[in-house]
């Protein structure tokens, strides 16, 4: 009888395990479906490289696309890394356990704020301020990427927060019982130790800031050209999706699902990138 | 509501391709769309409800009131840049368009571009609302939106020295407008026919028009495509 309990336990638990699973290769199948047919018809290379976004007259090139998430990707990173890099020292060495335990939480309601409100706020607030002190329309890559860079900040934080952490507390008493200052050890030493770490973290918020619709969609501009400077508008993989998915119908409707493709792929990359740079020691 | 208190409608929202998508799927009764059918969607009864005049709207501090049509056509193919070129103050204009395949976008090309391709590089907004909430804090900026959504807070152009109204779609002067349309499945049920039958009678049709719709009883022609 208890065999009998274990056993249906155990089956109970690798059924509900593998319905996750199940689940993820439903939806990659369906896309992969959904897709593939208008890649295989435009050409893959048309379709990755081509610069024109039209699917009223059957032209579907998302390099303005790609182009727009690495650009708004790398200046969010460009700002959030520093930022959430010197954030997560302060509280693993130089912080005074009270304000520590301010700002963490504080990080933490960062992370629960929806993105929409995010956006909205950047509307609001970001895109007039650039219109009016930097010129063009206020709708850019900067503004999108203010808004992606805070909403990657936790990310980052807490993880390099945690790789920090995790580093044996004789690496810093050696350090410093040879004499250094505590900033040569945190530079020379801690930050160097703690890279893996450090470098998952940052891959894991830039698939944060790749995969992100919603708020920078407001922002954005969601204009189909390739942008010349970052206060020119763009538009990202997960924006064209976001934005045109409420029309679309037919081949427009697929060459959505195979924007999709590349954002997934993508993003398996960032995450398999992520796993490997943690791991690695 | 006061006129029919039993029967309950739901509406849900999701842009003409949901409409139409789900009309033909059987998730709904009856689809809403406000662009034309496609090739590929043929088969659903077309029920034009209502007629929507598609207005240029500027920020209210640009001092300009009127645009040839070949003027627009130059600044939404990128041609004109800074509306110094057409009389105006000396500002880079800014785009705002709307998404493939909306309904307002496809009825503004087909009526004002005329094939030629909008600029790329417009910035692409996915409603009515928020293209008018753009052309309000940027007194740089030109967009379309529907005429019965015009408000206040933007202004809507002249074309060829017409005023955008109900009154000048209805004697033919303002050319821009298209069909707001009801889409059914085979044949109406009697519930189905219902609505549409008060939706196209006097009293739906003045509850259109009291929302800055021309009635579409009221327009000859206007039961065909534009």
């Amino acid at each position: 009888m208890i065999d009998f309990k274990e056993k249906s336990t155990e089956l109970a638990l690798l059924f509900l395990a593998l319905s996750s699973i199940a689940s993820l290769a439903l939806i990659t199948i369906f896309i992969i479906a959904e897709g593939v047919p208008v890649i295989s018809k435009v050409g893959i290379i048309n379709f990755l490289f081509g610069t024109e976004w039209a699917p009223s007259l059957g032209k579907y090139g998302i390099l303005p696309m790609i182009v727009g998430s690495i650009s708004v990707t790398l200046v969010a990173l460009v700002i959030a890394v520093p930022t959430a890099l010197c954030c997560a020292i302060f509280l693993v060495e130089l912080s005074p356990r009270f304000l520590a335990s301010i700002v963490r939480p504080a990080i933490q309601v960062l992370a629960g704020i929806p993105s929409v409100v995010y956006g909205f706020w950047g509307l609001i607030f970001i895109v007039p301020f650039i219109r009016n002190y930097l010129g063009g329309p206020g709708f850019s890559i900067l503004a999108g990427s203010i808004i992606l860079a805070i909403m990657t900040l936790p990310t980052i934080i807490s993880i390099a927060e945690d790789a920090l952490r995790a580093l044996p507390p004789s690496y810093k008493e050696g350090s410093l019982a040879l004499g250094t200052t505590q900033w040569q050890t945190i530079v020379s030493l801690q930050i160097p130790a703690a890279r893996s770490g450090i470098t998952a973290a940052i891959v894991l918020g830039m698939g944060r800031a790749i995969g992100e619709t919603m708020a920078v969609i407001m922002v954005l501009g969601n204009a189909v050209a390739l942008p010349k400077s970052i206060l020119d508008p763009a538009r990202t993989l997960t924006t064209n999706i976001g934005i045109e998915m409420g029309y679309a119908s037919g081949e427009h409707q697929q060459a959505l699902f195979a924007t999709g493709i590349v954002l997934l792929i993508i993003i398996m990359i960032l995450n398999s990138i992520a796993q490997y740079a943690a791991r690695r020691r | 509501m006061q006129l029919n208190k039993v029967d309950v409608v739901n509406v849900q929202g999701g842009g003409s391709s949901a409409g139409i998508k789900s009309v033909e799927t059987g998730t709904a009764n009856i689809g809403m769309s406000s662009r034309e059918l496609t090739p590929d969607e043929q088969g659903l009864t077309v029920i034009p409800i209502a007629i929507d005049g598609i207005a240029l709207i500027l920020h209210p501090s640009n001092p300009l009131q009127n645009l040839s049509l070949a003027q627009i056509r130059d600044i939404y193919t990128g041609k004109i840049k800074n509306w110094d070129s057409v009389g105006g103050p000396n500002w880079q204009i800014h785009l705002v368009t709307r998404e493939e395949g909306s309904g307002t976008r496809s009825a503004f090309s087909d009526l004002v571009m005329s094939g030629s391709q909008i600029y790329p590089g417009a910035i692409v907004q996915d409603s009515n609302g928020a293209v008018r909430q753009v052309i309000a804090g940027d007194k740089a900026a030109i967009g379309y939106i529907s005429l019965g959504l015009v408000d206040n807070e933007v202004k809507a152009l002249n074309i060829d020295g017409i005023t955008p109204s109900k009154d000048t779609i209805l004697n033919h002067d303002y050319k821009f407008w298209r069909r707001f349309l009801f889409l059914v499945k085979g044949q109406e049920t009697p519930p189905e026919k219902q609505f549409i039958d008060f939706v196209l009678s006097s009293d739906g049709q003045a509850l259109l028009s009291r929302e800055g719709l021309v009635p579409i009883s009221a327009v000859s022609g206007g039961t065909s495509s534009p």
